[in-house]
């Protein structure tokens, strides 16, 4: 059973030298502190902070929606909601061969498009390259994103995906959640959608909140999976 | 590079889509304004003070009174100043610096309302004639943007006046302890803003509706008169969407006028 | 308050009724700007002030970019009207040096080599002001970078301290100042340490006093930090507390 606790920067979570500090902590002589307000969680010897707030920050793999904000001779550079802008090649952007000199990029991605894309790679000086080649990659053309705090995506995708699957039976929405705190959803449900994914928003924190959005589904969604 | 964060098209045109069905991306009907709640006397270092929530907009106002010297052209009146913030911190779009034109337009258009509709006896300002007059400073603040940004700080600046006392002047001295007497004030003005897209009007605009924007339109009104305008924004109105905007404004400004008291 | 008063405290007590060691009422409460990453606002007694804390974002201008990690940017400013005689809007002089001394004190914490190339945002807006403003703010802006997720070695926590005088003119060391003890005293001493290191990240003082004096007002100020202090802890966990 794996136990977690309240922490906010500086606190102590473990003394000794038998643990190992993971994600959100730091070690301080023989203590390990917590680096980030959040709950402390001690797996085997590892130690780490699950955060629960906090700005989205690009890992490599990452699906995400993305918002074109510049179109350049070569690339376009998306807003990914992080500390850092993502720039898309040209060979990233469709399957397909874009000869630069015949074809304008603004005819593929222009600015203010939405892109489900995934992050290729980033390198220490944090500059993030992202890709739209790949299944379910593509420029969104319909439908709506809601913003909601990135610390909250675990919670909102659930155990192996379990939330998200519960979501999309219930209400019959097309759901896509980036893991930079965006989520595009479209037809089915969506007001029933949106509350459900809200209220997991507000209460990621609490335990029990899988019955309970499943119950608030049952209600709401007149009983019936769609 | 671009500061500004812009707005999805998907969200555009879901904006426009559900406009068509008279309905609004935050559930609202297009003639809902938002939750207003005023609260007053926030400050207790200003004159008079209000914060004002506009669902999740809030602006905070403060009332100095100060002494001066009359302008030339008025030796017998006191003087009204109105300043407005768009501060950083209420929006990840707004800059810190000098004003905005943005944020000069918002002072002067609830600056106009006031002067217009005579709220202040800046007759009764008057300490020595072309020597010595009481000046009435309102500065506002935003706390936290998400639009319509003018009627928070139209309210705000309202209450703000609505309750100052006045400091005493005695002996070359400005006294501001245990004030009892009220800033001299004639009623009340509020104004409503409306913002038009593809022909639809929609009342109390979220910043995302703004930004979907062709045009705004905000109406100050005092004892059911129009008294101040301020057309902003790209596109136009049709003279019929005036009229349905000044008959919306004269509505909503009996709510908000008791969102006041 | 214009003339100069007789004493500010008498008979062990100070004008508003504290004795020397007491700190006014504290109260702190986090997530006040919706739309920042993090934010809180703090009260010392009649002293209010609001920090809003916005990133880690991209960094503008270019120049000021550090590739090796975050540059944490402070604004202190007061609204015209927290004072009694009304301050011209926008920062002056004083407001700059504020800022930089905060950004600098905030700077021992927060672990900016998390975010090459960033900046974090922080603003400090005095709402109503008496007295202990720039360490208030400083205590505001602490929580607000840990309610923002914002990685941090602890929280930077501060108190003021000052020297009053008695109806003979004997001096006194007393913990957080308020305005007259602040206009009128002999000295007045912002405090503030990065808590679980212990070390000192910011001291300013202006006045006169004995390093004895110093010594004895700092001790007496360790004892408000560390239950201001608590009461930041309690603010910050007492947003995700479960009822």
């Amino acid at each position: 059973m794996e136990n977690k606790q309240l922490v906010t920067p500086g606190e102590v979570i473990t003394e000794g030298m038998d643990y190992l500090p993971g994600d959100g902590t730091y070690r301080d002589g023989s203590n390990i502190r917590a680096a980030l307000m959040g709950l402390a969680q001690t797996r085997d010897r590892l130690v780490k902070v699950i955060p629960l707030s906090g700005r989205y920050m690009p890992k490599k793999e990452d699906p995400v929606i993305g918002v074109v904000k510049e179109v350049r001779y070569s690339n376009w550079v998306l807003d990914i909601n992080a500390p850092y802008d993502a720039v898309m090649m040209v060979g990233e952007a469709v399957d397909r061969f874009i000869d630069l000199k015949k074809d304008k990029l603004t005819n593929y991605f222009s600015v203010g498009d939405a892109v489900i894309c995934r992050i290729l790679h980033i390198d220490e000086g944090m500059s993030v390259m992202v890709t739209a080649r790949g299944p379910g990659l593509r420029k969104l053309t319909d439908g709506q994103i809601l913003d909601i705090a990135p610390s909250k995506i675990p919670r909102i995708i659930g155990k192996g995906a379990s939330m998200v699957k519960m979501i999309k039976e219930y209400t019959g929405t097309r759901v896509f959640v980036g893991q930079n705190g965006r989520i595009w959803l479209q037809g089915g449900n969506e007001e029933l959608t949106i509350r459900v994914i809200k209220k997991i928003e507000a209460e990621a924190h609490k335990a029990g909140l899988t019955d309970e959005i499943q119950k608030l589904l049952e209600s709401e969604g007149n009983g019936n999976k769609a | 590079m671009r500061l500004i964060k812009m707005i999805d098209k998907i969200t555009i045109k879901r904006i426009e889509d559900l406009l068509k069905d008279g309905k609004r991306l935050d559930g609202r009907k297009l003639d809902e304004f938002r939750e207003v709640k005023v609260e007053t006397g926030v400050v207790t270092k200003a004159e008079g003070s209000a914060i004002v929530t506009i669902g999740k907009s809030r602006v905070i106002a403060g009332v100095k009174i100060g002494l001066g010297k009359p302008f030339p052209d008025t030796p017998a009146s006191g003087v009204l100043m109105t300043g407005a913030e768009m501060t950083a911190w209420s929006n990840n779009e707004f800059e810190t610096g000098p004003p905005s034109p943005a944020a000069i337009e918002l002072a002067r258009v609830v600056d106009r309302a006031i002067r217009e509709a005579k709220i202040i006896d800046l007759d009764k300002l008057v300490i020595e004639v072309g020597e010595k007059i009481w000046m009435v400073f309102v500065d506002i603040y935003t706390m936290n943007a998400d639009g319509n940004l003018f009627d928070a700080a139209a309210l705000a600046a309202m209450a703000a006046l609505s309750t100052a006392k006045m400091p005493i002047y005695k002996d070359d001295e400005v006294i501001r302890d245990n004030l009892k007497t009220n800033l001299p004030t004639n009623g009340k003005v509020v104004s409503t803003t409306y913002i038009g897209i593809d022909g639809k009007l929609l009342v109390d605009p979220t910043m995302i509706e703004e930004k979907a924007l062709n045009a705004r339109l905000t109406v100050g009104i005092k004892d059911g008169n129009i008294v101040s305008l301020q057309k902003g924004g790209k596109g136009g109105f049709t003279d019929e969407e005036v009229e349905t905007i000044l008959d919306g404004a004269l509505k909503h400004s009996k709510k908000l006028l008791k969102a006041l008291k | 308050m214009e003339t100069k008063p007789d004493y500010l405290i008498k008979g062990g007590k100070r004008l508003d009724g504290r004795k020397l060691a007491d700190w006014r009422e504290i109260s702190i409460k986090t997530g006040v700007i919706e739309n920042a990453d993090g934010s809180a606002q703090v009260d010392f007694g009649k002293t209010k002030v609001i920090a809003a804390v916005y990133g880690p974002r991209e960094l503008h201008p270019r120049h000021l970019v550090m590739s090796d990690r975050a540059l944490v940017r402070a604004k202190y400013d007061m609204l015209s009207f927290s004072v009694e005689d009304r301050k011209r809007p926008g920062p002056g002089r004083r407001e700059h040096e504020i800022s930089k001394v905060t950004a600098e004190a905030l700077s021992s914490v927060v672990l900016t080599e998390k975010f090459p190339r960033a900046v974090i945002d922080v603003f400090v807006t005095v709402i109503q002001a008496d007295a202990s403003t720039r360490i208030t703010g400083l205590n505001a802006a602490s929580i607000a970078l840990a309610d923002a997720g914002i990685p941090m070695k602890g929280l930077v926590v501060g108190v003021t301290f000052g020297k009053i005088y008695d109806e003979k003119g004997k001096g006194y060391m007393a913990v957080d100042v308020f305005k007259p003890e602040d206009q009128w005293g002999q000295a007045d001493i912002a405090y503030a340490k990065s808590y679980n290191d212990n070390k000192v990240v910011l001291l300013q003082m202006d006045g006169d006093v004995t390093k004895e004096e110093f010594l004895k007002g700092k001790e007496m100020a360790d004892k408000a930090m560390e239950y201001t202090y608590k009461e930041m802890v309690k603010a910050l966990k007492g947003k995700y507390e479960v009822d």
